[in-house]
């Protein structure tokens, strides 16, 4: 194991190299281009044994990826912002047919107006595709997770794509010290995609036939069920990685949940401003903790909600606003994760961080005493506002 | 192959939906869509086969004396009618 400077990109596609993929399309679009540049430079260098399909939009580049993956290649490939919104048709045909595609999304905000920084708003866009979606704090987690999401993609019981995702700019440009394991440990821990494939000329098959209204719903309703695989495989996986890393992943990490009333739940970079006040708090006694969500689809509940469960009131932070619904996308599947287990925690949603604006340590203080006001209240209360925006 | 003789439940059907042998859209008739279809006039048909070849759902068949339609497939597009350069296909409401 050596440390080396990489950025949240360059820490992705230094996994992908390492991962022995087969094919890689992609499509630049920042700010996930400096992965797929990085990426193209090890194909040209002769540093990996890549296909590399050059392609003029997202759209043809995961429609090149599910066509490899389907052939039992290892594909990888890269996006964010309106490249995902582009490739979303695509995202549903790419689980569907049980593709194990991995791809690594900047995640930015989506026009208008024209804004190239980072929030949710793209992943949670296509939050139902059917994709295992994982998000990463920082470029450490990327990289290792970039490494994990193949071993459980591939797993014959999952043959799920996956996506993981960092905070735009916020991760993706900046440079960290990423533990980066040997060539011949991630050889050994993801052996080449073995199994039956799709696409095979001795055993001719139809692939994407029509499914009218008397076969599609067994189809999707089989899909749901797959998709209830994913946590048991995910175990396994995190504790494979474990014992060649030292580092232990999982649905979700907590920090200073012991004894805490409040806490708050996100994803991605904001994990470690939380963490950083949650423990200023503590040490002046305050009981306050932080869960940052690993894994957002499929989502965690049972586990959650034991997490959850000694808790008065919980902050759920959303990078993205679901525009009409009752709350932000993160906030919605909590609610719908403790109705009838958890009825006396309050809740509040708290939207933050669109289109990069900073998050500071002050609005995460003021989100815990806001927390820590509600949990003292008598009857059950849900409450949504906005932090960090100009009135 | 075979069709399928059961509708089978959500945890039997093949997963992504791949059907474990080719060309099974031949056991499905589809002729049915059609409203208008093409009649060949075998007097004028001079054999060329363009109609064989522009046909999208290769639903013109070669038969010894020429070509014949498979209405069991055949959509009633009118490409056949179009590009037959003699004029031979007519269009007939179904
Ligand atoms: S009408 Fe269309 S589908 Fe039918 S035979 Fe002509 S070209 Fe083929
Ligand atoms: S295109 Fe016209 S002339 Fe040529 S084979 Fe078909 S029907 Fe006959």
């Amino acid at each position: 194991m050596k440390r080396i400077g990489l950025t949240g990109d360059e820490a992705i596609a230094y996994a992908a190299k390492q991962c022995d993929v087969d094919v890689v399309s992609a499509y630049p679009i920042t700010p996930q281009t400096i992965i797929v540049e990085k990426y193209s430079e090890y194909v040209a260098n002769g540093e990996v044994d890549t296909e590399f399909i050059n392609v003029e939009s997202e759209h043809s580049a995961l429609s090149a990826c599910i066509g490899a993956s389907l052939t039992g290649a290892r594909v990888f490939t890269a996006t964010a912002s309106q490249g995902l919104a582009l490739m979303h048709e695509l995202l549903y045909i790419a689980s569907s047919l049980r593709c194990p595609i991995v791809m690594g999304i900047a995640n930015r905000s989506l026009s208008a107006p024209l804004n190239i920084h980072g929030d949710h708003s793209d992943m949670m866009g296509s939050r139902d595709c059917g994709w295992i979606q994982i998000f990463a704090e920082n470029a450490q987690e990327a990289y290792d997770w970039t490494i994990q999401a193949f071993r459980l993609s591939e797993d014959p019981e999952v043959l799920l794509p996956s996506s993981v995702n960092i905070d735009g700019f916020i991760i993706s440009h900046s440079m960290e010290g990423v533990e980066v394991l040997e060539d011949e440990a991630v050889r050994a821990f993801l052996p080449p995609r073995s199994g039956a494939c799709a696409v095979d000329p001795r055993r001719p098959s139809t692939i994407g036939p029509v499914a009218l209204p008397d076969y599609y719903f067994e189809f999707k309703r089989q899909q749901a069920e797959v998709m209830k695989r994913v946590p048991v495989a995910l175990e396994r996986v995190c504790r494979e990685f474990n014992r060649i890393s030292g580092r232990r992943y999982g649905k979700f990490q907590s920090y200073g949940m012991d004894g805490a009333r409040t806490a708050i739940i996100c994803m991605g970079s904001a994990a470690g401003t939380a963490r950083h006040v949650a423990k200023a708090l503590r040490g002046k006694g305050e009981r306050v903790g932080v869960v940052k969500l690993w894994l957002y689809r499929p989502f965690p509940v049972d586990e959650l909600v034991r997490e959850l469960e000694g808790l008065r009131s919980v902050v759920v932070m959303d990078r993205a606003i679901s525009f009409g619904a009752p709350f932000g996308p993160l906030c919605s599947d909590l609610i719908g994760t403790i109705h009838g287990k958890l009825p006396k925690l309050k809740v509040l949603n708290a939207i933050y961080g669109l289109g990069g604006r900073d998050i500071t340590e002050k609005d995460v203080e003021g989100l815990y005493r806001e927390g820590l006001r509600m949990a003292e209240a008598k009857a059950p209360m849900v409450r949504v506002k906005y932090v960090g925006v100009r009135e | 192959m075979s069709a399928l003789k059961e509708k089978l439940g959500w945890r039997k059907v093949p997963p992504g939906g791949t059907i474990s042998e080719a060309g099974s859209s031949a056991l499905y008739k589809t002729g049915a869509w059609r409203s208008f279809k093409p009649v060949i006039d075998k007097a004028k048909c001079t054999k060329c086969l363009i109609c064989w070849i522009y046909c999208p759902d290769m639903a013109v068949k070669r038969v010894n004396d020429g070509v014949e339609i498979d209405y069991e497939y055949c959509k009633g597009c009118g490409i056949c009618a179009a590009e037959c350069p003699v004029k031979a296909i007519r269009m007939e409401e179904e």
